[in-house]
């Protein structure tokens, strides 16, 4: 029996930008025939959904979910190298690994990301400085390519395919699965660092001194703050803990994993949404004077020092029914004087973002278009409806493509052809290989064409 | 596609020389605008000079090609084939804006009945075919957003331009039930209720009470736009005079010195 597919609105975490398309979630068996049935608005892959703008949808087109199985993930506890399929979630991964003494490589801000997905935007996470992305621990892939035949590719079996694929935003092919190794780990808890900095410059000195000894680091920022407190920060450092760093009660069970769910946004929230310059100044102010001034040793699980969004479920629903935009970019370290004046427009903007986090990352990858490089990357989550935000993000970009930076394609949805053409200068390479693989133009999603990476538009039948 | 910001990238404007229509586009324009389409009865370069020479109003800077096509609003039969070949040629529509319409001169439709249908079929017959056609395109596509230029006019016909009115009361009814029939879909309509604007169309008319300009009509259009607004008042006050207009006794409102 083939999949049944039916009109669905889909849209990205920000709640921006909705296209129709038709949704159908197939089996792996029956994915050959679901691609080759499509037409010429072409076939993407969709995971959960967690790419904030438009890279998962594919309007006028198919999206197709990939049905995932527990029986995919299977974990060689002696190599510590697991396979699984590219829809299996790193949710359903962690329940099956932490208590076996693993950990994944990277993960980012939320555990509600595919397999496939996570090496379709080659995800960082709070450790790249010390240990790259998501891409960087990948053995090997099977992938499926337009022509309906599976190719493994690895660093060193079509490793131009291998690396269009790593960053490749789901245009080379479906990651049927993957092959990746595991970080091994004593406890299921992790020991945190909690440092307060009273500014930007403060932050900036103290991340970059002494960031390596820590395998995670990350800071959030108070966008708000101004003057003398511009940038003011509060930094989080850890690693996982050995057992010996826990308490007697602990150690009973050190690999246990029970990430908690704490409540649902309901969908009825207010059109304006709760997320404005008055919220965002008082969450602001409570986390940066909540955080301890100085604290090493903090025992924290890893739900709550990885993933404390995911407590909360459906969360960007608070931005309200226009729903908001995660800017990120990167600029090259020499560049700090660029993300100091970047931070200080942003200020100066009195944009409201109550999420708002600063990492440096280590060397890239050899991926095409793999998002980190050594630099300064920040976050910010912006809400869409904010008068003035298209000029003001314009603006920053430029900023951030005169610096020699780039943006995130996986949290992106405002970017233009320029910025990436810019941002990305082995696009054209990897436009070479994504031609060469799919030379019908099978693969399309709306970031695509909105940013044509895929340079050719399909013959119209 | 547009993006998280309301930023099209192909706009295409039907009345390509209309002066709200050119409006609107300027202010849609953005660094990521690709092709702006002007769609007119004939081309720009093979009309006569009845601008005075003045070329199409220029659309600001921006590194956007811009096309001209050949479009006649009467032809109705020509409307579905001229929407599909436009999105083989540049791609997707992301905002196709609605601008073109005569006003008539109520004197001649007295003496002339044939010239108000032949209005009609202008303001009316062709823009309800050339959005249906838009609609099927956007529905194909997966998204879309139209905006269909109506009148404060269309609102409570008076007798001085009933014949304009009646069409636009047309357009508006029609427009609203096809933002109806597009809802389950992520495409939108967006219907503008100008009042008078100060415009070629109306050079020469006395001005009624809160002329507006071109400009104005397009930042309130625009802004409406991305706030997903299902009708659009321009100015924003006429909204409350005409929900009073519409309830005065008829007897005054026939007396009331509207021009």
């Amino acid at each position: 029996m083939g999949p049944h597919y039916h009109p669905m609105n889909l849209n990205g975490w920000g709640l921006t930008i909705p296209s129709g398309s038709l949704l159908g979630q197939v089996a792996p068996e029956q994915l050959l025939a679901a691609v080759a049935g499509a037409d010429q608005r072409g076939v993407i892959m969709r995971g959960l959904g967690r790419s904030y703008g438009d890279p998962a949808q594919n309007s006028g087109g198919r999206v197709l979910t990939l049905n995932s199985s527990l029986l995919e993930i299977e974990l060689d506890v002696a190599t510590g190298i697991v396979r699984a399929g590219g829809g299996v979630s790193l949710h359903d991964l962690l329940e099956i690994i932490v208590p076996q003494g693993f950990f994944v490589p990277v993960t980012p801000g939320t555990r509600f990301v595919t397999v496939g997905g996570a090496i379709a935007s080659d995800i960082h996470g709070k450790n790249h400085h010390l240990e790259g992305s998501f891409g960087n621990h990948v053995e090997d892939i099977e992938l499926l390519v337009a022509d309906g035949s599976i190719r493994v590719i690895s660093p060193h079996q079509e490793s131009e395919l291998f690396w269009a694929t790593i960053g490749g935003m789901g245009l080379t092919g479906v990651i049927l699965n993957a092959r990746f190794r595991l970080l091994r780990i004593e406890t299921s808890r992790c020991v945190v660092a909690t440092q307060r900095c009273e500014n930007i410059d403060v932050l900036m000195s103290v991340m970059a001194e002494s960031d390596d000894n820590y395998r995670y680091s990350v800071a959030w920022t108070d966008l708000l703050a101004t003057g003398s407190r511009l940038g003011r920060s509060v930094l989080w450092r850890g690693d996982h803990a050995a057992v010996g760093d826990l308490d007697q009660s602990s150690t009973e069970d050190p690999l246990i994993y029970e990430p908690q769910h704490v409540l649902t946004v309901p969908p009825l929230v207010p059109t304006q949404g709760f997320v404005n310059p008055l919220t965002s100044r008082i969450f602001s102010e409570f986390w940066y004077r909540r955080a301890p001034k100085h604290r090493t040793g903090e025992i924290k699980s890893i739900a709550s020092f990885f993933h404390p969004l995911d407590a909360i479920g459906s969360w960007n629903r608070l931005y309200g029914r226009q729903g908001f935009l995660q800017y990120q970019f990167v600029v090259p370290f020499a560049e700090g004087e660029v993300l100091k004046v970047i931070v200080e427009r942003f200020a100066r903007a009195k944009v409201a973002s109550p999420l708002v986090v600063l990492k440096r990352f280590g060397n890239g990858n050899e991926g095409h278009l793999s998002f980190p490089m050594p630099g300064w990357t920040l976050t910010v989550d912006i809400p869409a409806g904010i008068e003035g935000l298209a000029t003001l993000l314009h603006e920053i970009d430029d900023l951030v493509l005169n610096a020699g930076g780039r943006h995130y394609l996986a949290k992106d949805a405002h970017m233009n052809s320029e910025a990436v053409r810019r941002g990305y200068p082995r696009l054209e390479e990897w436009q070479k290989i994504q031609r060469l693989i799919d030379p019908q133009g099978r693969w399309q999603s709306d970031q695509a064409r909105r940013l044509h990476l895929i340079e050719r538009t399909p013959h119209h039948g | 596609m547009v993006n998280a910001v309301g930023e099209p990238q192909n706009i295409v404007l039907l009345g390509g020389r209309s002066d709200i229509g050119l409006a609107i586009v300027s202010e849609l324009l953005s660094p990521s605008t690709a092709t702006v389409v002007l769609a007119s009865r004939a081309l720009e370069s093979e009309q006569k000079s009845d601008r005075n020479g003045v070329a199409a109003v220029p659309l600001g800077p921006g590194s956007f090609a811009t096309l001209e096509k050949v479009f006649d609003a009467r032809d109705s039969g020509t409307h579905a084939g001229f929407v599909a070949q436009l999105a083989d040629d540049i791609g997707d529509l992301d905002v196709v804006i609605v601008a073109f319409g005569v006003l008539g001169e109520q004197s001649e439709f007295d003496s002339q009945p044939h010239l108000a249908a032949d209005l009609a079929q202008i303001n009316f017959g062709g823009a309800m075919s050339v959005c249906l056609a838009v609609a099927a395109q956007f529905r194909r596509q997966g998204h879309g957003h139209l905006v269909v230029l109506s009148s404060v006019a269309g609102e409570r016909v008076r007798k001085a331009n009933f014949v304009y009115g009646a069409t636009k009361a047309g357009i508006d009814a029609f427009a609203q039930g096809l933002s109806d029939s597009l809802a389950d879909t992520p495409a939108r309509v967006t219907i503008v209720r100008p009042g008078y604007v100060h415009t070629a169309m109306t050079a020469g008319r006395p001005a009624a009470p809160f002329a507006t300009t071109a400009q104005d009509v397009a930042k309130a259009t625009v802004k409406g736009m991305r706030q997903g607004r299902r009708i659009v008042w321009a100015p924003g006050i006429l909204r409350w005079v005409f929900m009073i207009l519409r309830h005065l006794p008829h007897p005054i409102w026939r007396r009331l010195p509207l021009g």
